[in-house]
């Protein structure tokens, strides 16, 4: 063959040092291997250089003499490739033709990106979290879009100097209440932050978007707390029944009964509430709050449902382990005293927004409809992830008298 | 009777020769070879442990395999080097000053002084000083020697003294440096010695680096499948590409003894092993 075969290429004055070796690089990997590539060059020290870099790559070298100036000859050695052999595929970035992700992320393809191409021999990652049908949701991708668009700014979303004076009585309600909300937030933050530690990140939407549902509690927390203090108050009282309740919350081991109980029913009861708030509340910080708050929260329900909803269509029995948490949750607390009664008081006056015997009854009742209103949510939201009407009454009957 | 087990000595001149060897022994054993290793803290009392029944073999620096050469010689007695890595070949040292030096030869060095590694570093003092005296500079009568005498007993395998010597060049601290070729490549990709600051004024010749020296009377059936082994190590082979990686090859070759004439020159000429393997320079600390 005759020389002129041979690709050439001319790093001119580029040192190896100064980025001479991409385009070194770029040249070889065209060349298969055994192939030989020219290289010529005229930086000082280039030659060296390139000595040093061949014999550490595993490519023989030799220099010949062109025009009076030396020309070195890489042969590509074996190695270069090697790294890439039985390479595993992570499927593709947008998933399958309904992008959906593999049905089973391996450990080893680890923190990749979905659809990157992994070296054989990378480390595996434990993840919990790594069947499709334990985590994903069809509208995964779809509802973290929404959450990402409808992020708000505590500072600035709230009138935080706005005018009001309340009696002490009402200002001390909606300390209790905002006192209850901050607990059961907490609670809404760390299950699914427990949980989205443990899910390979190949199912990145759901990762996505339980970071800012974690992202949406951490700012409930916040604004709950500058109302609670707003007027230089602590907050007030938390019972050992409320923390009973999301006990049992923290402890489900299993990421869709935790978002069955968290999100279908106690979130869900939550968003009758703070719409229950944001109507009955005495103030307009406390009443933009909970606003706020509940459409966040409507979107964690979305996702609680919509999960299920995945998962009982590629595991129908699995029905039989929801109702089940209903009713293993319900025994446990059966012994605890349920919603605190000075919650229950505190929402009766925030409603009545004064303490004659008139305004009371009306606080009160208002208070019961909101009690039904919860239940008839539940009922509605059991019966889409196909619970009969008799048994959602039954299982809706059963949830929490601590509304989360 | 339990089945006889391989021991072979590695010095210890980072905390990644442990996940090397770690690695390693797993394959052996693995694949039927009964293997140990022993860490040193220098290659000294390695190579005397070769000789008083403690290794059957040793991954040596090439200094480390002068003298295991030579205490085996003195004694009637054989070692060989049986495998080494392909970056271990045909490896050449530089001289290097800094881009605006007025030094342009060897010769405009008399007077100077130049940064060598440490004491016992093959590639960046002894064979360094073995070039210069061959271009009729000898040390301490033509120059100063200011050694970078960094983690003594690893034989420069630590790469902090080749680094100092890099910094004080820069700093102007020195005239000269000696590096390997490919550190002078790495500190001008790190920006150690960024890109043009320096200048090379000497290459030295062609010389290799370590390889496994077996210590005598050791079990050829042993050592024979630990070779066979080591060859079929493959690069494509995720369980064993980590670790060659680590230890910087891409094959294992063949031993061969052809590239350590330039180091024993040096370590004759520079008096720092006897004929007999003796250590004879009084500042050496390991």
């Amino acid at each position: 063959m005759a020389p002129s075969s041979t690709p050439t290429i001319d790093i001119e004055s580029l040192g190896l040092d100064q980025g001479a070796l991409l385009l070194i690089r770029r040249a070889l990997a065209e060349r298969p291997v055994g192939g030989e590539l020219q290289v010529r060059g005229c930086s000082p020290d280039w030659e060296m250089h390139l000595e040093a870099w061949c014999r550490s790559q595993g490519h023989p070298l030799r220099f010949d003499t062109v025009e009076g100036r030396p020309q070195a000859r890489i042969t590509r050695g074996p190695h270069a490739e090697g790294r890439w052999r039985d390479a595993q595929a992570t499927g593709t970035a947008l998933g399958d033709i309904n992008g959906a992700p593999a049905d089973d992320a391996e450990a080893g393809w680890g923190l990749a990106a979905r659809g990157a191409t992994v070296e054989a021999g990378s480390p595996n990652f434990f993840f919990a979290l790594h069947r499709r049908h334990e985590l994903w949701a069809a509208t995964a991708g779809e509802l973290y879009r929404q959450a990402a668009a409808a992020q708000w700014d505590p500072a600035t979303a709230i009138e935080w100097d706005a005018e009001f004076d309340l009696p002490p009585a009402i200002e001390a309600a909606v300390i209790q209440v905002m006192t209850y909300l901050i607990e059961n937030e907490n609670a809404a933050l760390l299950v699914p932050a427990r949980h989205l530690g443990q899910i390979h990140p190949h199912f990145r939407e759901v990762l996505q978007l339980l970071a800012l549902q974690c992202a949406d509690e951490a700012r409930h927390v916040e604004v709950f707390t500058r109302r609670a203090t707003l007027r230089g108050h602590e907050p007030a009282l938390s019972t050992a029944g409320g923390q009973a309740s999301l006990r049992t919350l923290f402890d489900a081991p299993d990421f869709s009964v935790a978002t069955f109980l968290l999100a279908v029913l106690g979130e869900g009861s939550f968003v009758n509430l703070l719409n229950f708030l944001q109507a009955n509340a005495p103030d307009p910080v406390t009443r933009q709050i909970a606003r706020l708050t509940a459409r966040d929260e409507a979107r964690h329900v979305a996702f609680g449902m919509a999960h299920l909803e995945y998962r009982l269509s590629v595991q129908p029995d699995y029905q039989a382990t929801l109702r089940n948490a209903i009713e293993v949750r319900y025994d446990a607390l059966a012994s605890t005293a349920g919603l605190n009664e000075e919650v229950f008081d505190a929402l009766v006056l925030l409603a009545a927004g004064e303490l004659s015997p008139g305004a009371v009854a009306r606080g009160h009742a208002a208070v019961q409809q909101l009690q039904r209103d919860m239940a008839a949510g539940r009922r509605a939201r059991l019966a889409r992830l196909g619970f009969g009407r008799d048994e959602a009454e039954r299982l809706s009957a059963l949830h929490t008298r601590n509304f989360m | 009777m339990s089945e006889p087990v391989l021991i072979m000595g590695a010095v210890a001149y980072a905390p990644k020769v442990v996940t090397i060897w770690e690695g390693f022994k797993a394959f052996f054993m693995k694949n039927g070879l009964p293997f140990d290793y022993v860490l040193y803290s220098n290659y000294e009392s390695q190579v005397e442990a070769q000789f008083d029944g403690t290794l059957h073999l040793a991954w040596n620096s090439p200094l480390a395999w002068v003298r295991a050469d030579r205490i085996a010689r003195s004694r009637g007695q054989q070692v060989q080097a049986v495998a080494m890595r392909d970056t271990d070949c045909d490896l050449r040292s530089a001289i290097v000053v800094r881009a605006d030096s007025p030094v342009q030869t060897l010769a405009d060095l008399r007077g100077k002084t130049v940064g060598m590694g440490a004491l016992d570093s093959p590639q960046a003092t002894l064979i360094p000083l073995d070039h210069l005296r061959s271009e009729g500079l000898v040390t301490a009568r033509d120059f100063q020697a200011r050694y970078f005498d960094v983690l003594g007993g690893k034989h420069g395998d630590h790469i902090g003294g080749e680094r100092d010597a890099a910094v004080a060049l820069r700093a102007g601290e020195v005239d000269a440096c000696c590096l390997i070729d490919g550190n002078h490549l790495a500190f001008g990709l790190d920006g150690t010695l960024p890109s043009g600051s320096t200048r090379v004024i000497a290459r030295t010749g062609a010389y290799d680096h370590c390889n496994f020296t077996t210590s005598p009377d050791a079990p050829a059936e042993l050592i024979e499948r630990f070779v066979a082994l080591l060859m079929a190590m493959r690069w494509d082979d995720p369980q064993v590409r980590p670790l060659l990686e680590l230890e910087g090859l891409r094959e294992w070759r063949a031993g061969r003894t052809s590239g350590y004439a330039l180091l024993e020159r040096a370590v004759d000429d520079e008096n720092f092993y006897s004929r007999d393997g003796a250590i004879l320079n009084p500042d050496y600390r390991y």
